[in-house]
């Protein structure tokens, strides 16, 4: 069915919110890789089959939605039966049956599913009163998690593709291009550049055609803001770009998915099919005479890709190598002609700033950094999951008041921010308000929304040895800072983290880094050795006990450190002797154990297992 | 025409030219190992950066690959300032790392100060700078046997498989490009080895001189459209048979004259 006129949106629209609201319940399971990892498609298809066996009243399996990334990933998987928000969190397949028996059947909430607050120990029934939930306030992750993830009837009935058609019919690309500048969007890939200007630089030039792309190859570790958008809402993605391409003048755009996110490529093309069925993509767009489509290109598992001249190169099936831009992309991007390349997060923001104006956008984060942006918050915090919190918020609510603080108690260390070319901040910078110039002022960066958290058990040589071996092999080898320059400063970390290390060293390493900072050719190589440099400007002591007294004081770096049993606590279980690979571990049952420093490979597997915290890390 | 200032002195240059090809052509040397005026700017061994500022610009600097930074009205440029100098010292202590064995690394590293790397040199390493010049050069002459292979550290110039690479021709212009001389060939006879592949040479007719591969020759008759008995002859044999001709055509217009 193809839709011809604005009107016939609405009208369509006004079909799919009966459809969607149909049944008094809705169950959501949540289908993000992190709840589908846990479990999540079975809990689902036995739900199917439950409601199908028990034929309840005004409930079908219609009212069973698998839905994008919830966000609360820790807590997965996650069920969420609607309108109430019932929450319910590491859910199996054994709790199918009293879920449909209770919760729907009878309205009854089953108190142990529930969320437990860690700070009261209270249970919260409704996901919107958990603070994890609570702080946030969600503009690019509107829908994921609360309509299918790849159901065009859905989307519309959430007011889905009413941003298009005003702007088709209502603006013109100036217009378009005006309320974006007035939102103060800025890229949220990582560079924050303003997206008003360069779709106006984009618009006004001269050479023909023009093209968009969506950057959709987020590669930092532990980063997957653009994966829950791109598999759970495509259709906002989509929007976004086509919004964009009016706006620009392109018929023509690609979205670039990386390798490892194949789930997002079938739900994008899905997505496009979908689109193309309604007349939202392709020739004459609702009666407009504006054409567009769209593409997905594939990645070939390169990190350097998602550098924006590298990705057009691999768009164009080249070697995916990045080129100087002294002329930019904008003039001269894929195939040398006009182009605007913003990222999976950005383009999801746009139908919104469109629908509710640039001024609502702009009223909401901090002056500069307007708008909201998604985070995904690992590592040692309480609340792993993905988040979307206006600019401005500080880390410390970020880390604290959604993230529920650091795991087991223990003593915070450092934020890292913004994926390897990022930093790491300390304790001191918790109050700093999470928007690109504080952050980059402060020695790290906002990048595209990874945000690890580290407890005192982190080393930051490690640390940065992790980060510098990641851009070692990532580098595309171009040029020679970065290839070489990298490599170098990598080798110079392991010598500290094996105790090899000087006091001399790390002047090198700090002249190193300046150079390669800025000579090299691409931003992978200009923040490459960010991982070090942010670490020594605030754990400067750290580096130095590594090689001044030889020690590493969080008790990681294998070289510099040795398990022994304390005496007073070791009850004799033997636990770590069975555990030991090496079987360094010596002993009788009952009597205190002694670990053979010679044949201990100190792979922690003993401190892994210690229940009576007798295992000392010296 | 732009005016611009190098080191103290204001030139003229074309609009759109690139900042290495005007320092160039004012006699100014500037080291830039990944350039070769056959093929595009590439930016890839960041000898060549120099330092830029504008009056406007209240004081702020950048520094910008020459090779590749096209030329503007009023940029102020230092070719040789304290931090450039640095910059390429450290990259040439970088790339002495990688080729402690290359005399040509050895040498521009010296005319910067540095005899002995401070870097860890690389084990088993080959004098390849992986400027990809060869395989810039192979691909501007249509024909892409060679290319880059993997990325980052581990990158190597090599052909599909690493085996005798099907498209090429040898005609020897990524040996005589490589600014480390790093590819190897030989000449034996009437037979020519390069990338492990063997071409025949073919001997011109008439002094029987080794000329180009057959497979070049016949590359080049059907791209360029030369008739393919043109390389039957050498080129010193050619331009004999252009000279008895034009002597003819001389000797037949006087005839025709008289």
């Amino acid at each position: 069915m193809r839709i011809e006129t604005p009107q016939q949106l609405t009208r369509l629209r006004k079909d799919c919110l009966a459809r969607f609201n149909r049944h008094p319940q809705k169950i959501h399971v949540c289908c993000g890789p992190g709840c589908l990892a846990n479990g999540a498609q079975k809990v689902s298809d036995e739900l199917k089959k439950v409601i199908k066996k028990k034929r309840l009243k005004g409930f079908s399996v219609d009212a069973l939605k698998e839905t994008g990334c919830h966000g609360f990933c820790e807590q997965g998987p996650l069920v969420v039966v609607e309108p109430a928000g019932t929450f319910y969190t590491r859910v199996k397949v054994k709790d199918v049956e009293e879920i449909i028996d209770k919760t729907i059947r009878r309205k009854e909430v089953l108190e142990r599913l529930l969320f437990t607050d860690p700070q009261t120990g209270e249970k919260i029934e409704n996901y919107r009163d958990i603070p994890f939930y609570a702080r946030q306030q969600r503009i690019a992750l509107r829908n994921i998690g609360q309509i299918s993830q790849c159901d065009i009837d859905e989307y519309i009935a959430v007011d889905g593709y009413q941003a298009l058609a005003k702007a088709l019919k209502k603006m013109s690309p100036q217009d378009v291009i005006d309320e974006v500048t007035t939102s103060g969007l800025r890229g949220r890939g990582g560079a924050g550049f303003p997206a008003g200007r360069k779709w106006s630089t984009c618009a006004r030039a001269d050479d023909s055609p023009h093209y968009v792309i969506c950057n959709g190859d987020e590669g930092d570790p532990g980063a997957f803001m653009d994966r829950a958008i791109m598999e759970g809402d495509p259709h906002s993605v989509i929007e976004g770009m086509i919004i964009a391409a009016y706006a620009v003048g392109a018929h023509e755009g690609y979205i670039y998915v990386r390798e490892e996110y194949p789930l997002a490529v079938v739900n994008l093309q899905k997505a496009i099919e979908q689109a193309h069925e309604y007349g939202l993509l392709g020739d004459g767009i609702l009666s407009s005479d504006f054409s567009f489509d769209v593409h997905v290109s594939r990645g070939g598992g390169a990190f350097v890709c998602g550098e924006s001249s590298a990705l057009m190169k691999s768009i164009a099936g080249e070697v995916g190598e990045p080129r100087a831009k002294y002329v930019r992309s904008v003039l001269k991007g894929l195939h040398d002609k006009p182009t605007v390349l913003n990222n999976v997060e950005s383009y999801a923001n746009v139908p919104v700033i469109i629908d509710k104006g640039g001024k609502w956008f702009s009223a909401i984060g901090t002056k500069k950094s307007t708008g909201a942006k998604a985070f995904s918050l690992v590592g040692k915090v309480r609340n792993t999951g993905l988040i979307e919190v206006p600019m401005g918020t500080t880390l410390r609510e970020i880390i604290y008041d959604i993230g529920g603080g650091i795991q087991n108690d223990r003593p915070f260390k450092a934020v890292q921010t913004g994926g390897p070319s990022g930093g790491c901040l300390p304790e001191s910078k918790l109050d700093l308000p999470v928007d690109f110039d504080t952050l980059t002022e402060a020695g790290s960066m906002m990048g595209s929304g990874g945000m690890i958290v580290l407890d005192d058990h982190t080393c930051v040589v490690d640390l940065a040895k992790y980060f510098l071996a990641f851009l070692v092999d990532e580098s595309c080898g171009k040029c020679v800072p970065c290839r070489e320059g990298l490599y170098q400063l990598y080798g110079l970390a392991v010598a500290i983290s094996e105790g090899r290390g000087t006091e001399a060293d790390l002047d090198k390493m700090e002249k190193l880094s300046d150079t390669i900072v800025i000579s090299s050719l691409c931003g992978l190589g200009k923040s490459g050795p960010n991982p070090f440099l942010s670490t020594i400007r605030y754990f400067r002591d750290e580096y130095l006990a590594h090689i001044r007294d030889k020690k590493c004081p969080a008790g990681v770096c294998r070289e510099l450190i040795r398990y022994e049993v304390d005496p007073q606590k070791c009850d004799g279980c033997m636990a770590c002797i069975t555990a030991c690979a090496q079987n360094a571990i010596t002993g009788k049952k009952k009597e205190v154990h002694t670990i053979d420093q010679d044949a201990c490979d100190k792979c922690g597997a003993c401190l892994a297992v210690c229940k009576r915290d007798a295992i000392l890390v010296l | 025409m732009v005016s611009l200032t190098i080191n103290g002195r204001v030139v003229q240059a074309n609009k759109g030219e690139m900042l290495l090809s005007v320092t160039r052509r004012e006699g100014i040397d500037i080291p830039a190992l990944c350039h070769h005026d056959a093929v595009e700017p590439f930016g890839a061994c960041r000898l060549c950066m120099v330092e830029i500022t504008k009056a406007e610009w209240d004081g702020w600097t950048n520094y910008v690959a020459a090779c590749l930074y096209p030329v503007e009205d009023g940029l102020i440029v230092q070719t040789h300032s304290s931090k450039v100098n640095e910059l390429r010292r450290t990259v040439l202590d970088l790339l002495l790392a990688r080729c402690p064995n290359s005399p040509e690394i050895r040498q521009l590293a010296a005319e910067y100060g540095v005899t002995q790397t401070a870097y860890e040199e690389i084990p088993d390493a080959d004098n390849c700078i992986l400027c990809g010049l060869c395989t810039r050069v192979c691909e501007r002459l249509g024909f892409k046997a060679i290319s880059t292979v993997g990325r980052g550290h581990d990158k190597v110039v090599a052909p599909p498989l690493k085996e005798a690479p099907p498209d090429c021709v040898g005609c020897l212009s990524c040996a005589q490009v490589c600014p480390t001389n790093v590819i190897q060939y030989e000449d034996e006879g009437n037979k020519r080895t390069i990338w492990n592949k063997s071409f025949e040479l073919i001997a011109c007719k008439e002094c029987g001189k080794q000329t180009i591969t057959r497979d070049f020759a016949e590359a080049l008759s059907s791209q360029r459209n030369i008739p393919e008995d043109y390389f039957e002859l050498c080129d010193e044999c050619h331009r004999r048979e252009l000279s008895v001709k034009m002597g003819s055509i001389v000797s037949w217009s006087r005839e025709a004259a008289s």
